[in-house]
């Protein structure tokens, strides 16, 4: 097997008081899709906001392409960033600038590319997340799919090694989802990325995932592929797979309880 | 990280060869290149692409700038000697169907 791209060790995070991520270990292989399971609030966004260095973890390595992103100086760390792209939780295009701006801005700022070729270049990623001839759109003008595709455009601006996506299909009517999914896998094969994506979306994880991790309250309680994961007997993996609500479990004394406060 | 380029023009045609990883940092030299010849409307300028082991969206993007300026003065520019993983950068944007490809440096000079 190769060397990972990604290599995380021990990684414990807490914001304020609260812990969120306790001990975390993971490899990311080279061009694999890895996708990040887990009930809303059990830190996805957080590993991902570590890993490409934008919050300062309690403890644990990080190692990004060989450098250890915790320990790094500024300039160390910038080096490998511009080859990681990111599409946030919330898709951020900045909604005073057209679609094209939004797409040139990382290459404005991290290149010596002369403005006609930055404009040839955005054009090429609009192009390839089916957005040709939008580039003078504002983003307001776009629906939640297409402001997806301009994001992703954008994530992919500067030609990345690393694609984070964090729920990239998240809020979108399902068929649309679909179609931002296989942009996804298309992209990654394409420009032979390695890809790390959080979704909530069963139906997403089956279509893209080559590993999945299903992380659960700060703690990785499965890592394998899909099968694996199918195969498994730990009862939280079958629990979650199977989408069981957890009002099914709910104990109704204590529920009570907990809602009038009394203990 | 610094591309090799040598350019020689013989015969109404230059021949451009580049050689090195063509990426945001480097593709800005090849564009200078590109620009002087265009500058000169040489009427065919054939650039040698097989010492190129990389090229990201800047360098093809440099390429498709070069053959529009070519285009107007209706000179001609053209790619030889893609390396696989180039040609496949190639194909992805689908520049292979706006340039003209070659074999080699050779094929592209006696055409
Ligand atoms: N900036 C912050 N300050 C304080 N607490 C935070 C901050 N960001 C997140 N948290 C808390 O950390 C925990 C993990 O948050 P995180 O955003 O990583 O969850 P998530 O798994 O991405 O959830 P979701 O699926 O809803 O996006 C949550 O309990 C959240 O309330
Ligand atoms: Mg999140």
């Amino acid at each position: 097997m190769d060397e990972p791209i990604i290599k995380i060790r021990n990684l414990h995070t807490s914001y304020g008081k609260r812990k969120i991520l306790k001990g975390i270990d993971l490899d990311v292989y080279p061009y694999e899709t890895l996708v990040i399971l887990g009930r809303s609030g059990c830190g996805k966004s957080t590993l991902l906001r570590h890993i490409v260095g934008l919050n300062q973890p309690d403890e644990g390595e990080i190692i990004v392409k060989g450098v250890n992103i915790v320990t790094a100086s500024e300039d160390e760390k910038n080096e490998v960033l511009k080859k990681i792209g990111m599409l946030f939780q919330s898709g951020a295009l900045f909604n005073s600038m057209t679609v094209g701006e939004n797409v040139a801005l990382p290459l404005l700022e991290h290149t010596p590319q002369d403005e006609n070729i930055i404009k040839i270049m955005t054009r090429m990623k609009l192009g390839m997340v089916g957005l040709s001839g939008f580039e003078d759109f504002m983003p307001s003008q776009l629906s939640g799919g297409m402001k997806k595709r301009a994001a992703l455009a954008r994530a992919i601006s500067m030609d990345p090694d690393i694609l984070f996506c964090d729920e990239p299909s998240a809020g979108l009517d399902p068929i649309v989802a679909v179609g931002i999914d296989q942009l996804i896998l298309n992209l990654q094969s394409a420009m032979r990325m390695t890809t790390v994506v959080v979704t909530h979306e069963m139906a997403s994880v089956f279509i893209i995932a080559d590993r999945i991790c299903l992380l659960h309250e700060g703690e990785i309680k499965f890592l394998g592929t899909k099968e694996e994961m199918k195969q498994s007997n730990d009862p939280y993996v079958v629990q979650f797979l199977e989408r069981r609500a957890d009002e099914e479990h709910l104990d109704p004394d204590k529920y009570l309880h907990e809602l009038v406060g009394e203990p | 990280m610094s591309l090799k380029i040598t350019s020689k023009v013989e015969n109404q045609t230059a021949l451009l060869s580049i050689a090195g990883e063509v990426d945001m940092c480097s593709s800005p030299e090849a564009r200078k290149e590109i620009a002087a010849l265009v500058k000169k409307e040489i009427p065919r300028i054939v650039i040698d692409l097989s010492g190129v082991g990389y090229m990201d969206s800047s360098g093809v993007a440099t390429l498709i700038e070069g053959l529009q300026m070519c285009n107007k003065y209706d000179g001609k520019l053209v790619v030889a000697g893609l390396r696989d993983n180039v040609r496949e950068v190639f194909e992805l944007t689908k520049l292979d169907k706006i340039f003209e490809i070659y074999e080699d440096a050779e094929a592209a000079l006696t055409e």
